[in-house]
Order: structure tokens, then C-alpha cells, then sequence
């Protein structure tokens, strides 16, 4: 976001022609009109931008050190109980929501209305500067940044016509003071547009990069949900275990897909220091596009999504979910199936969840246990000593009573509500085992495990567009940082004895990085040649 | 378990060899530095395209100018440093041969942990030091390379080290040769520039000690560096072509999370710190380029800009819970 010309190459003298208005504040009236107008160039100075570019920087900070909700809310919770007097500070701060929070809007926002008041109207000082002539050869070409002289028997139009001709085949844009070539005296050159044009592409990419990140988050939606194997689900918003939809998201825009998983398998290394390290995931899945397409296969990895007319499905997790046959007291199944349990160690896969059974009689039931896949008994208890299910065991505490279920109130299926359950005994199964509740409350039956997979479907309609415009930021990058922008003039004077005095001068619009130096010497050179120089001469 | 443990234990010695042939190069640059005096000061002696009327000031010298005070052989110093140089050479090809046997033994792309970045972004800055070297003569950024390479080898080889193994499902990915490779490129250009940012400040306080007539203790380095504008200018040109190729690097990065995480950005805090990162070199480009800043102020902020990417190459995958954390320890 350059948005003074670029100065680095002083001092330009004061009778050269510059393109670029310097403003002069002379509203001596300061109404209203006057401070909207102070304020609308204090927010567009480079000053400014500066300031509010290392302040989005500054902004970011406490986003990435304390735990934020959209990331991990289970640590955000966690910070709470950790320091309950600091917490609610910072939440009331937006210090857990930072990317959300209004004042870090506040910045990225005032920050491309600056950047889009200075690139904007730069845009078209440039598209005008493209169709214009370089301008006129300054009176004195010595006082340049980079001159030199030399003199020569052609005759001063010769030597402007063969300067003109040397400069042109080195694609310098050129004019003249004679456009016929015979009674010329200057030829101006100037090369090198493409690092403002390389810029602004730069500066007007990233405004519209922020326009489909935008887009993405209004038109698109994103949903979880927890699939165990021989399972399936519709794209519906009450299919999703989460919802997070776009603010204009119309739900029936759904997909209508519907997919159902076969089988999960993953594969971890057996031995050695990264032993229990996954290797591989994949969830073999059969799809439907719609309702009327036939259905299809595919195996679902990381790192390769499904994508079905615009969304895409992604394999985010994994995990156990044991089976089981509860009986009741009057000898009726009344439960069997899976029920997902949580890993709550990725290393080991111990996994923890519970069992509700509240048709049982003449009491509910409720079971709270963990899964271990590698079961091993230690001093501390029982736990998992690797992922894969080798030996897979169930310990679970039975309790009976009130489940809780009827208060009105949506509870987790994760968790148990204890406070009107009395426990009954804990036990640890393999897959067949039985463990039969005291007084006559009925029995469970451990039959034997399935494994979910977690999905994630992503609709985000601005994602082509964001990458295409960050394509051409960094197109827009390389250009303009490879780039100088400079003017060479030469002029040729009758001077004594018949001969010509030819005097070039170069003056580099923006040489950041230097270099013009040499530029201009070996085309110092190069002129000299072209316009037959007596140096060149008595070397003949 | 996969993965070849001869070619492993090879790579590890090479990794060793490595650092001890970069540190004799240390001393060669050191000793250059103890010796040869003035050297680089003397402004461009080959600069005879000095031109007529207003021409650049001396210190706005060229590198490739600057250092080209003919170099006379019997001077001591100066072998020194030659020698120096081909040591570096040298050691870059021991350490080039420990990331292909490194990436052989592995049977993977060669950058899947920390012990591998890091050996990655070691060569990435010594290749960046060798095209410096070769195309603007800069031995006096040897010692000022190879020092925090040295160090980073010494971490890679005891704190960082894992043993070769396969990759984490969600690494295993073309991206990773992409993006990481981009990052790892750009970290060179960083570390370089942020030498000759830091050299700048050594001359800047040189001068402006000497200025108020005091002595300073540093004036064997600072008499043997080039002008501070030659400074100045190589940190830019090595950020302006770095800048871009990190631009990239996260672009591929939000790309490849994309594939494997359902959205291309998600302030996880890795990203996050690129971003970072990223703001404060265009805060450089910005001021440098538009502002006409120059001096001390612009290259304290060439190096807040590698602190950040330092902390996110190691503090974020060390201290702070995200995604990336599977790169770590």
C-alpha cells in the first residue's frame, strides 16, 4: 500500500516533473466537511495503515496464546477453573473469542477501508499514467541522481534518434521532442510500470481475498457429526451432533446427499520409540449424491475429502463405540446396541462413556465406565497400553434409580446425571462377559465393539475465489518487489567546433533494493556506442 | 519398525561431521574478522563507474562493491576466510547428504518433526549465506550465519532428536513437500537478512559511539564490515525475495488445511503466528519501500520479524496446544 510516491531515491530536484499531486491543505474553513475530509486522509496515510497493520499484529497475540472457544472449548473451561478471578475478565475483554471480538474486527476493517481509500483511487492515477508519454527532459540533466556526458561528431538529431532507437529496443517507453526523428534535441524514456501495476494488483487482491473469506462465512455452513460403523446419515440440519450454518445459510440449500459407513480401519506402528503413532485412517463409505443417483463407494482418508456437489466431507476423528445387551429386571432386552465412547488419550485410545437405559424396570439403569482397547492392569488401575482394540475390556460402574430424563432439561449423552442413582458394583468385561446387577436389577452383556469415525461436512462457497485471489497477491508480490521504475533522459546540444554534447541523466522512481547504479552505467555505455562518442572513436 | 537404521545412523553422523565442519568455518570467519582490518571499508575501489555530477554517496555503495578492495594474498586474514568459505561449501554438502540419507532412511520427505525442520532450516540459511557469498561477496555474514545454525544443529542432534519413523496420517500429504519446503526456503532468506540486520545495528552503534568520541570495544568487528546502507540494502533484498516465497508457504499451508482439516483458515496458533510473521515483514516492505524508512528503526523491525517466525517455529510447537502440535516433541 505505497501510497506516497516512492521516495527513496533523494533529492529529486525540484524542476522535474512528478506525476504525483502533492497535497496542499488549503481549506482554511474547517467545517465539517473540512475534519471529514482531515480524517478520511488521516485514515488513508501510510502512517495510519502502518500503525493499524502492527496493531492487527499486536491483536492477534492473545488469540494464539490463550485458549480459544472455537478452537478448544474444553481449555477455555478449563482457564476458567484454573484462574476464576482473571477468566471472566478476559471473556468480558473478548480475550476467548479474540477473531470474533469486535474491536479485532474493528482493526482488520479500518485497516482495508485504508488501504481501499489509498489503492482505489491509485488505480486510476495509474490506468491514466499507463496511457501517458514520459514526461520532458529537465533543464539540467547533470543535477540528476545519475548523469553523464560525452560528445560526439554526429549531429545532435542523429544522436537523439539512435539514443531513441537503443532505448526502445530495450523496451523503455519513449518520447520525443520530435517525433520525425530529424530536428530532435531529447529523448525521454521511461520503464518499468508493471512494479506499480504488480502493487496495486497486490494491495486490490487482498481486498477481495477479504470479501471471500466473507462469503465463505455467510453463504456456508459447516456441520460435525459422529457416524459409528454401519451407521449412516442424511445431509439434514438435525442429522448434526453441531451445526455452525453461515448468517445468510438457508437451510434448504442442503445438499441432499446421504452416506453410510461400512467400516473404519486405522493402522498404527507396532514397535520401536514411535510405537502406538497411527499410520493410516480410513472409513470405507457408500454415498448417495441425491436421492435418485445410484449409490457409490469411496474410502475416506485424512488429507482426502469427499466432496459432493460443492461440500465436502472431511475424516476429522475416531474412536470405540462398545456394544451392549442390557436386560432388566423382568428379563427383557431393554437395550443393545453401540453407544460412542470418547477417547480421552490419543496415545492409548481409553475411552470414556455411558450407558443410559431407561426403559429397564422396575428401575433405570445408567452404566459409566471406560473402554480400553489394550487393557493392562497397573498399580493405578486399569488403563490402555496401545490404540488398536489387541484386547479390548469394558469397566463399568452400574447404578440404578432416576435417570433424570424426564426433568425437561437436555443433558449429554456423555455424561451421567448421578444425583438420584445409588451405584451398584464395577466390573471389568471382555467382550461376552456378563456382569449381573444385585437385586434382581437385570444384567449387561458386553458383546463386543464397532468403531465410529467423525465427520465434518464443509460447504464454503467463497473457497475457489479466496484462492484465486491469493494466487494473484503473491503474482502481484513478485512483480512488484522484482521491479524498478526509472526514467533515462538524453539530450543532445551543438556544441563547440562543430561537434554535439549529449548528456544522459537517470533518475530511479522506486529502486528499493538498489541496483540502479549499474542499470544506468552499462546503458551510459551502451548510449555512448549508439551515438558514435569520440571515446569510442579514437579507440576505433 | 520401516526405515533403515544404517542409512539412519549415517545421517546422524553426517549431521555431526556437519556442524563440526561449519564450526572450523566459524573460526576461519572469526579469524578474518580478528585480522583484516578496514578491509571492506574502503569504499568501492572498483566502483569505477563513479559518475559525473551528483553521484550516489560512497556508503551507498553496492555489495557486490563493497568488498572488492582487491584482496591481497599474502594477507592472512583474507585466506582465512577464503578458507572459511570453502568450508561452508563443504559443510553444506555433508549436511545436504544428512537430509538425503535422512529422507532415504525415512523413505518419506525428509521434514516430518522438529528434529528435521530444524535441519532443514539450518541448510535452507547456509544455502541462502552461499548464494549471498557467491553473488555480493559477503564473507562478513559467515560468522553471523553460522552461528545460529551452528546452535540450531547442536539442538536438532540432542533436544530435538527423533529417531526415524513414519508420519502421522494427517503429515502424510504432497503438501507437505510444498508448503513446508516454501517455509523452510523463506526461514533462510529471514535468518540471513536478520544477520545483516543485526550487523547493521553492531556499525550503527559503532559509529554513533565513535561519533560522541568514545571508544568502542567492537571496532575490530565494525571496522572490518561494509557501510551501513550496503547492510541495510542486503536485508531488504533478502526479505523482498523471502517475503513472497512465505506469502506462498502459508497459502499452501491454508490450502493442504483445507484438505485435511475442512477449512483453509482457522487461527489455529500456528497459523496464527505466520500471520504474525507475515504482517511484520510487509510492515518492513511497507516502511522501507513507501515510507523511506531507513536505519535502526527498520532493521530492529527485520528482527522482530524473525523472532516471530522463531517463535513459531519452536515456542508454538513447544509451549502451545494447536494442530501443528503432532510436529513436536
Amino acid at each position: 500500500m505505497s501510497r506516497q510516491p516512492d521516495t527513496d531515491e533523494r533529492p529529486i530536484h525540484p524542476d522535474l516533473p512528478d506525476e504525483w499531486p502533492i497535497h496542499r491543505d488549503d481549506s482554511v474553513a474547517f467545517g465539517l466537511r473540512g475534519w471529514v475530509r482531515w480524517g478520511w486522509r488521516q485514515l488513508t496515510s501510510m502512517r495510519t495503515a502502518l500503525i493499524l497493520l502492527f496493531l492487527l499484529a499486536v491483536a492477534a497475540i492473545p488469540g494464539s496464546l490463550l485458549p480459544q472457544r472455537n478452537l478448544n472449548p474444553q481449555r477455555v473451561a478449563e482457564y476458567f477453573r484454573q484462574y476464576p478471578d482473571l477468566a471472566p475478565v478476559l471473556d468480558r475483554l473478548g480475550m476467548f473469542d479474540v477473531f470474533a471480538a469486535p474491536w479485532f474486527a474493528a482493526i482488520y476493517l479500518l485497516l482495508f477501508i485504508s488501504l481501499a481509500g489509498c489503492v482505489i483511487p491509485r488505480t486510476w492515477r495509474h490506468a491514466v499514467a499507463l496511457l501517458d508519454r514520459p514526461p520532458a527532459a529537465p533543464r539540467h540533466l547533470s543535477r540528476l541522481p545519475y548523469a553523464d556526458r560525452w560528445e560526439t561528431e554526429a549531429t545532435p538529431a542523429e544522436a537523439v534518434a539512435a539514443a531513441r532507437a537503443e532505448l526502445a529496443g530495450l523496451r523503455f517507453r519513449t518520447e520525443t521532442d520530435s517525433p520525425d526523428g530529424r530536428s530532435g534535441s531529447w529523448v525521454a524514456a521511461e520503464k518499468g510500470y508493471l512494479r506499480e501495476t504488480g502493487n496495486l494488483l497486490f494491495h486490490l487482491a487482498l481486498l477481495a481475498l477479504l470479501f471471500a473469506v466473507a462469503a465463505g462465512a455467510l453463504f456456508g455452513y459447516r456441520g460435525n457429526i459422529l457416524v459409528v460403523e454401519g451407521d449412516g446419515f442424511a445431509n439434514t440440519v438435525a442429522a448434526y451432533d453441531k451445526f455452525d450454518p453461515g448468517r445468510v445459510f438457508d437451510p434448504r440449500g442442503l445438499q441432499p446427499f446421504s452416506l453410510h459407513l461400512e467400516r473404519f480401519q486405522a493402522s498404527y506402528i507396532t514397535s520401536g520409540p514411535q510405537r502406538g503413532q497411527p499410520q493410516s485412517f480410513q472409513a470405507r463409505l457408500r454415498y448417495r449424491p441425491d436421492l435418485e443417483s445410484p449409490e457409490r463407494t469411496r474410502t475416506l482418508e485424512v488429507n482426502h475429502p469427499l466432496e459432493i456437489d460443492g461440500a465436502k466431507v472431511y475424516l476429522l476423528g475416531h474412536g470405540y463405540a462398545p456394544t451392549f445387551e442390557v436386560r432388566d429386571g423382568a428379563g427383557r432386552v431393554a437395550f443393545s446396541g453401540a453407544v460412542p465412547f470418547l477417547p480421552q488419550d490419543q496415545a492409548t485410545f481409553t475411552s470414556e462413556g455411558v450407558v443410559k437405559v431407561p426403559d429397564a424396570q422396575p428401575k433405570q439403569l445408567g452404566f459409566s465406565g471406560f473402554f480400553t482397547p489394550t487393557t493392562v492392569r497397573t498399580d493405578r488401575g486399569i488403563t490402555s497400553s496401545f490404540p488398536a482394540a489387541t484386547d479390548p475390556a469394558v469397566t463399568l460402574l452400574a447404578q440404578a434409580g432416576d435417570l433424570g430424563l424426564d426433568g425437561g432439561f437436555p443433558q449429554s449423552v456423555y455424561q451421567l446425571d448421578t444425583r438420584r442413582l445409588t451405584r451398584l458394583k464395577a466390573e471389568l468385561l471382555r467382550p461376552g462377559d456378563t456382569m449381573t446387577l444385585p437385586d434382581n436389577l437385570g444384567s449387561i452383556t458386553f458383546t463386543g465393539y464397532r468403531e465410529w469415525a467423525s465427520l465434518q461436512v464443509t460447504y464454503d462457497p467463497g473457497r475457489v475465489f479466496a484462492l484465486a485471489t491469493a494466487a494473484l497477491a503473491v503474482i502481484g508480490l513478485v512483480v512488484t518487489l522484482g521491479m524498478r521504475r526509472r526514467r533515462v533522459w538524453v539530450r543532445a546540444t551543438p556544441g563547440e567546433g562543430g561537434r554535439t554534447v549529449v548528456e544522459a541523466g537517470g533518475l530511479p522512481r522506486a529502486d528499493a533494493g538498489g541496483g540502479f547504479a549499474e542499470e544506468f552505467s552499462t546503458l551510459a555505455g551502451r548510449l555512448r556506442s549508439v551515438t558514435r562518442a569520440e571515446t569510442s572513436r579514437a579507440e576505433e | 519398525m520401516p526405515g533403515d537404521l544404517g542409512l539412519a545412523g549415517l545421517s546422524d553422523g553426517l549431521m555431526t561431521t556437519a556442524v563440526v565442519v561449519y564450526s572450523l568455518a566459524m573460526l576461519g570467519y572469526a579469524g578474518e574478522f580478528a585480522l583484516g582490518r578496514g578491509r571492506a571499508r574502503t569504499p568501492a575501489a572498483a566502483g569505477t563507474r563513479v559518475l559525473v555530477g551528483a553521484g550516489p554517496p560512497a556508503e551507498d555503495a553496492l555489495p557486490e562493491d563493497a568488498e572488492t578492495g582487491r584482496p591481497r594474498p599474502r594477507d592472512v586474514g583474507v585466506l582465512l576466510g577464503r578458507a572459511a568459505v570453502a568450508l561452508t561449501v563443504l559443510g553444506w554438502a555433508f549436511h545436504l547428504t544428512q537430509i538425503l540419507t535422512r529422507g532415504l532412511a525415512a523413505q518419506r520427505w525428509p521434514w516430518g518433526n522438529m528434529h528435521e525442520f530444524t535441519s532443514a532450516l539450518a541448510f535452507s540459511a547456509v544455502t541462502a549465506l552461499l548464494v549471498l557469498l557467491y553473488r555480493h561477496r559477503v564473507r562478513y555474514l559467515g560468522l553471523f550465519v553460522l552461528l545460529p545454525v551452528v546452535l540450531g544443529l547442536e539442538l536438532a542432534s540432542t533436544v530435538l532428536y527423533t529417531a526415524v519413523g513414519p508420519l502421522v496420517p494427517a503429515l502424510n500429504s504432497y503438501w507437505i513437500a510444498i508448503h513446508v519446503t516454501a517455509a523452510v526456503i523463506a526461514a533462510g532468506c529471514f535468518t540471513a537478512a536478520s544477520a545483516a540486520a543485526v550487523l547493521y545495528l553492531v556499525v550503527d552503534r559503532y559509529e554513533r559511539q565513535r561519533s560522541l568520541g568514545r571508544t568502542v570495544g567492537m571496532s575490530g568487528i565494525a571496522g572490518a564490515l561494509p557501510g551501513k546502507e550496503v547492510l541495510d540494502r542486503l536485508a531488504y533484498r533478502t526479505l523482498a525475495f523471502g517475503f513472497p516465497i512465505w506469502t506462498f508457504a502459508i497459502i499452501a499451508g491454508a490450502i493442504w488445511a483445507e484438505a485435511a482439516w475442512g477449512r483453509y483458515w482457522g487461527w489455529d496458533p500456528k497459523e496464527t503466528w505466520s500471520f504474525i510473521t507475515w504482517i511484520v515483514y510487509a510492515g518492513y516492505l511497507h516502511a522501507r519501500v513507501t515510507a523511506g524508512w531507513r536505519g535502526r528503526r527498520l532493521a530492529i523491525v527485520a528482527l522482530i520479524g524473525f523472532g516471530c517466525f522463531l517463535f513459531n517455529f519452536f515456542g508454538v510447537n513447544i509451549w502451545v496446544v494447536g494442530l501443528h502440535s503432532y510436529a513436536g516433541l
